[in-house]
């Protein structure tokens, strides 16, 4: 493929994950090149959204290394290259917020304490509303939008940084069709531009033609590293999944109370 | 002579001013991370520290300040550590403080009513040197949680994305654990330790009964703040002529009946936005004409109007009417 040929903007080497003491990723080696468009695929649990945290240092690795353009994750500072889309449903928190304030933390990677909002911020805050087609809503809360739109005013929030790497967590998980084109459309812009993406999915949904690669997780390792796949085709049983769109069994509980220590963290 | 124009009133009034500003501008981080209560718990956990400070003599303030800020960032490593049962944790963190407080007082031959002015609040004792105190202290709390609004913003409302946005979270939520802290204290002259927590959220809960913006949500609580605190102080001024009413609870209350009058307002508002949410802008499965239909719809008449594509249905008893030439039409 062309890009291969194209410097490494992610590199990770013989990584291992443990969260809580178990281990949840073993052995990842992944190199994304600049230019890329990487999908990261995989059944429920099979790590892909742990690989993401791994490579922008939310989780700290068990072995291996993590490298950003070169740099080494620890010593990594150059923050305002890189753009992160966290997977919540919701851009809400428990005080109003305008879809205006929400998106301008995206720019606190450029700005320093103290100073205001300069010329080139709102501009940049402007351009990743009108890329995500809500330039028209900036003054309105949060809370007035739809899921969907809540999802897209959290990938403006990455855009505003104007980021040569995109990190994007689920971003289509119930999500609805209308929507997930709009954020297909903004993607492809921010492709275009010849941003790398690596995007964590359990179904590509409006993004399949946008994906130049597809890596899917297997249990904590990678399975396939390769030409996009099919829908379909993750559901192989390689991929421990069978065809069901995770109706998954509730997990069973006992009828006795569920009783722990108060310091007894069980960080997700 | 007017009560209003002695020392001790005037030296209230100002300390009055400066708590109602600070308390809910850090209240704001507390409510947006949804720790509402973390301002109470701190009270609690002060209570202890007052109890030091009245054993050994020191001033109870700043023993306060110290075992506050003890608490505050043992809350918040709580916090961080697991997120399941950190209510319990908090919950143990504050009984114990409080628990302590009372035993201490007991421990040193006094009685729990000396605790009262703490508990309580006693803004009309306040001395010279305690209302600079109030004020130096509640201007840093000002000036850190305005000028730093962007960057706290962005972590109490995302952690993860201000993390790979290069900020340094754990250092945030300290120093909002820290400046909830030194605001306990700062109020706990005004209000009392165990009404501090009101005056840190009451205020932000009216506000954004009427406000969509994290920023206008933050000066209309500040200005509410104010406005409770010297409201209640006053009032309770004036009624000392024929009642014994304390401060604290004066301004809380009045807090309160902010609250309760812009509530209904701020529901109503909601509601309306609801019903005026545009339709899917689909076409309808047919053509389908209302009955007949006397009733001319327009701008005026009093019926929820919903866009709807093109055009506007008007709701009626559960229908939506669309004009559709000479008839109205079912959409």
């Amino acid at each position: 493929m062309l890009t291969r040929d194209a410097p490494e903007v992610v590199a990770v080497r013989d990584v291992a994950v443990a969260l809580g003491g178990r281990p949840v990723l073993r052995g990842i080696d992944l190199a994304v090149h600049e230019g890329e468009f990487v999908a990261l695929m995989g059944a429920n649990g099979s790590g892909k959204s742990t690989l993401v945290r791994a490579m922008t240092g939310l989780r700290p690795l068990v072995s291996g290394s993590v490298a950003l353009f070169g740099t080494d994750l620890a010593a990594y500072r150059d923050w305002k290259r890189i753009g992160f889309v966290p997977q919540r449903a919701s851009a809400a928190s428990g005080v109003p917020a305008s879809v205006y304030e929400v998106v301008a933390s995206g720019r606190l990677t450029r700005r320093r304490p103290l100073r205001p909002l300069g010329r080139a911020d709102k501009a940049a805050i402007r351009a990743a509303l009108e890329v995500v087609g809500l330039g028209d809503r900036l003054r309105d809360g949060v809370t007035a939008l739809s899921g969907g739109q809540q999802q897209r005013v959290l990938i403006a929030r990455a855009l505003a940084g104007e980021p040569d790497l995109l990190f994007l967590d689920e971003p289509t998980a119930g999500v609805d069709l209308p929507n997930q084109e709009a954020l297909a459309d903004a993607l492809r812009v921010l492709k275009e531009r010849g941003a790398t993406v690596v995007l964590v999915a359990h179904e590509l949904g409006a993004l399949a033609p946008l994906v130049g690669r597809a890596v899917v997780m297997r249990d904590g390792r990678i399975a396939y590293d390769g030409a996009p796949l099919a829908d379909d085709t993750v559901h192989h049983p390689l991929f421990l999944e069978s065809h069901s769109h995770h109706h998954a069994e509730p997990p069973h509980r006992d009828r006795a109370p569920q009783v722990s220590g108060p310091l007894d963290g069980s960080a997700p | 002579m007017n009560i209003l124009t002695y020392d001790f009133m005037i030296r209230a009034l100002v300390a009055a001013v400066f708590t109602g500003l600070a308390a809910p501008a850090v209240g704001t981080y507390l409510v947006q991370r949804r720790l509402a209560l973390m301002g109470d718990g701190i009270g609690h956990v002060a209570v202890t520290g007052v109890a030091l400070g009245l054993i050994t003599g020191a001033s109870p303030t700043w023993t306060a300040v110290a075992v506050a800020i003890l608490g505050a960032v043992l809350i918040e490593v709580i916090r961080n550590q697991g997120r399941a049962n950190g209510d319990v944790a908090l919950a143990l963190l504050f009984y114990g403080g409080i628990a302590g407080g009372v035993f201490i007082i007991g421990l040193a031959g006094q009685s729990a009513a000396q605790l009262q002015a703490y508990l309580f609040g006693s803004i009309t004792t306040t001395s010279v040197s305690d209302v600079w105190v109030t004020i130096l202290l509640a201007l840093v709390v000002v000036t850190l949680c305005v000028g730093l609004l962007p960057q706290l913003f962005a972590v109490a409302q995302d952690e993860e994305f201000a993390a790979v946005a290069g900020l340094r979270v754990r250092s945030y939520n300290l120093l909002i654990a820290v400046l909830a802290a030194v605001t306990v204290t700062v109020a706990m002259r005004t209000v009392g330790l165990l009404l501090v927590s009101a005056l840190m959220v009451v205020p932000v809960a009216t506000a954004q009964q009427v406000t969509r913006s994290f920023r206008s949500t933050l000066g209309l609580a500040m200005l509410l703040g104010v406005v409770a605190s010297i409201g209640g102080l006053v009032v309770s001024a004036l009624a000392s002529y024929r009642f014994s009413v304390a401060p604290g609870p004066t301004i809380v209350l009045l807090a309160l009946a902010g609250f309760a009058l812009t509530w209904p307002i701020g529901a109503a508002v909601r509601r309306r936005q609801r019903l005026a949410e545009p339709f899917v802008p689909e076409p309808p499965l047919g053509h389908e004409v209302t009955d007949t239909h006397p009733h001319v719809h327009g701008p005026d008449c009093g019926h929820v109007a919903v866009t709807h594509g093109d055009h506007v249905d008007y709701v009626h008893g559960g229908h939506r009417h669309a004009p559709h030439g000479e008839h109205y039409d079912e959409h």
